[in-house]
């Protein structure tokens, strides 16, 4: 169980290492003068000056790159180019509103997902209801989906507020109605996704011979679906649910968008906009950072539902 | 050598022949409407975006401020934006970015993923570990964020953008190629390809990516559509530029920004990349469904093929065995004209008119080839026969009551306190996700109220009368962590916990060791001879038979042929299966004399034949055989056979009478 978080940690440094280098990589492609490219067509010489001193673009790329990793590790990933604040100082504050995003959207999608996935192994005609349902979630495009509860619930009904983010020590409640509505967008896909593969997880487990063993020697149904047939369904459930984790902190970048939520994601849409490669950089950093505890915390839960891979 | 390869090539079972012939065409259409329905929006879309300039009503850039953000009419049919400008036209004209974008990130896919995932399922090695590396490293980062890089390097530009996403797209598709060509490869036609000196190039263009189409079609229809909703995606966030056309996203964009005052502009955009991302969806549905279909026929297909008419009504037979009552009292368990039927409509019978009793403390064995109906028999007396299987007509007495006629509740009430069962797969036959103590105790809590102590001490009693050692490590021990013999000795004490009359043992040796074999049956006559229970034995093999069983029903394609007491079957059968089965069985062989076979198979159920059912294999097949029904004879006390020239045969049995 150590071993295996423990593999997972040393797993993690290529993983980081390969995303860090990526931006440099591209910079490198970049035909003609990289400064010209992120200044815009606009810019004066003096501002191109600027950039190019900022992010070294003088140096050779492996010393770029030397550099940039050197003050990574001591947790300075640079300042941004439009705002000059530290990128860390700047994504930290950025990373409560993501967080609670995607922590909503996932239980929200994994408890509702998994309900309905149950159920659909159980009875014929809702496993037709979700794998339809399935084709249509996945089909709906957040941004839109976003929109259409936003008119719906903040503009005809105003019941919801239509944008913004309340942080959690402003009060818990508002906090939930401010993120109601992107929980809701993130989760539409999420359920979709989870709720089939529940279904095809349970009814396989069903198929087991431990089932009928269970039955005949007079456990009731119940016993049999949620402490038996579900346990064994766990693992193909939990490789989906974190899945949806690193898919819902994908969704961020559109859904904090469209709901106005200050995180990572619409900070990275401004970064991209705004042509700020160090912030970008920075971005793309916390997200795999993310990445990595998401994937820690599947193992260590597979680890639970499996008593084989908690030995190894 | 050149003329090696092309025979090769014409015995490649590969697509079927008549594919995109008109037949194939209307069947396919015919069983995949929805995916018809996909195409052909589909192509009426490509259409419209290639002559968009003629078949938009208004030029997508005409603004008319006076008519801004109108609802549906017959002047706009969509209606305007907030300039006035016309939102069909604007929409048509949309198309050709939407689907540009999405084809270009489909041909980085697939132009990239092709090729590795083919090349990585054929060479296998250091090739296919390296790549499956750098794979797992792409899978793990969200591909969005990278994009933004790239789209921050390359600003606004919508091609680098999608080229990125092909990228990081088609390591799903190399996965998928990976293993399916890793599946061709090894078959024959391929080896004799690569024996015939056929070059690795060849091989994999032309035999290897024919086989792998379906699969990558179906990835490169899905991802059509996720490239679509994610250019949308990029466009709505407005990072791309698409040099001053109209997109689906922008509209979406531009639609957001008048939301509280006319909420009609989401609709048209945001639909539109809604359907078309399904249109995709289904199109990769209906390729799946038609790819798999071709490759194996659906079982359900077979079994009606195999059915000829006038074979329904020839099922319920004259009885011989007089209704009610059986021949031996007194009865536990009476089974009286058992029918089991699989399908709905068109039935097709699985066991047909079974009859046979177990008195208490009688040790009954079923007897017969794999596929005669022994564990669908054992399954109907616990009421737990699989999805679309049933009992149609019959009874199962047990305790002089009728389990069919309760249905389900008097089912679930003898289940383990009545009746218990023990399978074949004795490992499988255990939870693997909880311990052995925590599924006994459970088992235990259903048939007494115990507390958490006492289902414990009861536990580890069953596991002694079991005969385990060392019962509290067992306890504590998930399945994966224990043997074979011992799941199956688990399996017994579980049956064991509810104190059941009746112990039903499906082959409960079969899948075990020789010497562990013996060790089980030994401790099933122990419990046996401790607890006076009845057991009913399936197996195939007449050692168990001998070794534990007091009378033999012997099962035939669905019916019973012949029962008798164990010594009677051994030395006079009365079947001519009987007498062959025990003929081909090694345990009961003579020694050194070469074993012979029982030619042909058991005849599936929907496929038996008129009349004497094992008339097909019999050697002493005759005219009377197979001219009509054939009832269950009484030869002597409590012996039955249905073999109609029982009286004129002398079958060799296994032992000297």
């Amino acid at each position: 169980m150590f071993r295996l978080v423990l593999r997972r940690l040393a797993w993690s440094i290529p993983l980081l290492f390969v995303a860090s280098l990526v931006s440099f990589v591209f910079v490198a492609f970049l035909p003609g003068d990289a400064a010209s490219a992120l200044g815009g067509a606009n810019a004066t010489a003096e501002q191109l000056a600027a950039i190019r001193q900022e992010l070294g673009l003088n140096r050779p790329l492996w010393d770029q790159y030397w550099q940039w990793l050197s003050s990574a590790l001591h947790g300075d990933l640079g300042s941004s180019l439009l705002s000059h604040q530290s990128v860390t100082s700047l994504l930290n504050q950025r990373l409560e509103p993501s967080l609670s995003l995607i922590a909503g959207a996932v239980l929200l999608a994994g408890s509702v997902g998994i309900a309905l996935g149950v159920r659909a192994a159980l009875r014929g005609r809702l496993g037709k209801v979700v794998d339809a349902g399935s084709i249509v979630g996945l089909a709906v495009p957040d941004f839109w989906l976003g929109l259409v509860l936003i008119l719906v619930f903040a503009v005809h009904l105003s019941i919801l507020p239509p944008t913004g983010y309340s942080p959690l020590v402003d009060g818990p409640g508002a906090w939930m109605q401010s993120l109601v509505l992107p929980w809701i967008t993130l989760a539409v896909p999420a359920t979709a996704i989870i709720a089939k593969q529940t279904r095809d997880a349970v009814a396989s487990a069903l198929d087991r011979p431990f089932v009928r063993t269970l039955r005949a020697a007079g456990v009731s149904e119940r016993s049999i679906v949620y402490r038996h047939a579900l346990k064994n369904a766990a693992i193909p459930i939990l490789t989906v649910v974190g899945l949806m984790f690193v898919g819902a902190l994908s969704g961020t970048v559109v859904v904090e968008s469209v709901f106005a939520i200050p995180g990572l994601g619409s900070t990275a849409v401004q970064a991209t906009s705004s042509n700020d490669l160090p912030l970008i950089q920075g971005t793309v950093v916390y997200f795999t950072l993310i990445v990595v505890v998401i994937n820690i915390f599947v193992d260590v839960a597979y680890g639970y539902f499996n008593p084989k891979v908690r030995l190894a | 050598m050149s003329v090696v390869p092309t025979q090769v090539v014409t015995a490649s079972p590969a697509v079927p022949p008549r594919a995109l012939s008109p037949r194939w065409i209307r069947r396919t259409a015919a069983k995949q409407p929805l995916g018809v329905v996909a195409v052909g929006y589909l192509l009426v879309l490509a259409v419209l975006g290639l002559f968009a300039s003629s078949a938009a009503p208004y030029d997508p850039a005409r603004q008319d401020l006076a008519a801004a953000l109108q609802g549906p009419s017959s002047g706009h049919w969509l209606g305007t934006d907030a300039l006035g400008r016309d939102i069909l036209s604007r929409l048509i004209y949309g198309i050709t970015p939407s689907l540009a974008n999405a084809f270009i990130a489909l041909v980085v896919f697939v132009g990239i993923g092709v090729p590795l995932g083919i090349a990585a399922g054929y060479r296998g090695g250091l090739f296919d570990g390296v790549l499956g590396r750098i794979i797992e490293l792409i899978q793990s980062l969200p591909p969005i964020i990278l994009v933004l890089v790239v789209v921050t390097v390359f600003p606004a530009n919508a091609t680098a953008a999608m080229i990125t996403l092909g990228v990081l797209g088609c390591v799903g598709l190399i996965r998928v190629v990976r293993g399916a060509t890793f599946i061709v490869r090894e078959e024959l036609y391929v080896t004799a390809a690569r024996v015939s000196g056929v070059t690795p190039g060849r091989i994999m263009s032309s035999h290897v990516l024919r086989r792998v189409l379906g699969p990558i079609l179906v990835q490169a229809s899905v991802f059509a559509g996720i490239a679509l909703a994610f250019q949308a995606a990029l466009a709505f966030l407005g990072i791309l530029s698409s040099g001053g056309r109209p997109t689906w996203g922008g509209m979406t964009g531009e639609a957001a920004q008048v939301i509280s005052s006319s909420s009609w502009q989401l609709i048209p955009p945001g639909m539109a990349v809604l359907v078309t991302v399904l249109a995709f969806g289904l199109l990769g549905d209906a390729i799946r469904d038609l790819s798999s279909g071709e490759d194996e026929p659906a079982p359900s297909s077979r079994v009606k093929r195999a059915r000829t008419p006038g074979e329904a009504t020839a099922m319920p037979s004259e009885r011989a065995v007089p209704s009610g009552a059986g021949p031996f009292d007194p009865e536990l368990l009476a089974v009286d004209r058992l029918t089991v039927v699989a399908g709905e409509g068109t039935e097709v019978p699985l066991v047909s008119d079974v009859s046979f009793a177990v008195a208490p403390g009688e040790t009954v064995a079923l007897v017969g080839e794999s596929g005669c109906g022994k564990s669908l028999t054992a399954l109907a007396l616990l009421g737990m026969l699989p999805g679309g299987v049933r009992t149609n007509a019959g009874r199962i007495m047990f305790n002089g009551e009728d389990l069919t006629a309760g249905g389900e509740p008097a089912y679930r009430a003898v289940r383990g306190s009545g009746i218990a069962y023990v399978a074949q797969d004795a490992l499988g036959s255990l939870d693997p996700t909880h311990t052995v103590g925590s599924q006994l105790q459970e088992v235990i809590g259903r048939h007494e109220q115990l507390s958490r102590a006492g289902k414990r001490a009861r536990a580890a009693e069953l596991l002694a009368q079991v005969k385990l050692q060392d019962p509290d490590r067992v306890l504590a021990s998930y399945p994966h962590e224990i043997s074979g013999g011992m799941a199956q000795r688990v399996n017994i004490a579980m049956a064991l916990a509810g104190r059941p009359q009746l112990l039903v043992a499906d082959e409960p040796t079969t899948a075990l060791d020789v010497t562990v074999q013996a060790e089980i049956l030994q401790l099933l006559r122990e419990i046996k001879h401790a607890t006076g229970m009845s057991i009913l034995i399936i197996t195939h093999d007449w050692g168990v038979v001998a070794d534990i069983a007091d009378r033999g029903v012997v099962m035939y394609a669905g019916e019973v042929v012949e029962q008798a007491a164990v010594d009677r079957l051994f030395t006079e059968p009365r079947f001519p299966y009987t007498a062959a089965l025990l003929a081909s069985d090694a345990s009961t062989a003579a020694e050194g004399a070469r074993l012979p076979t029982l030619p042909g198979r058991v005849p599936a159920p929907g496929s038996w034949p008129n009349g004497c059912r094992f008339s097909g294999r019999c050697a002493f097949v005759k005219d009377v055989c197979v001219a009509g029904q054939i009832p269950l004879m009484p030869v002597e006390a409590q012996s039955l056979t249905r073999c109609i020239r029982v009286d004129e045969l002398v079958l060799q049995g296994a032992l000297p009478s």
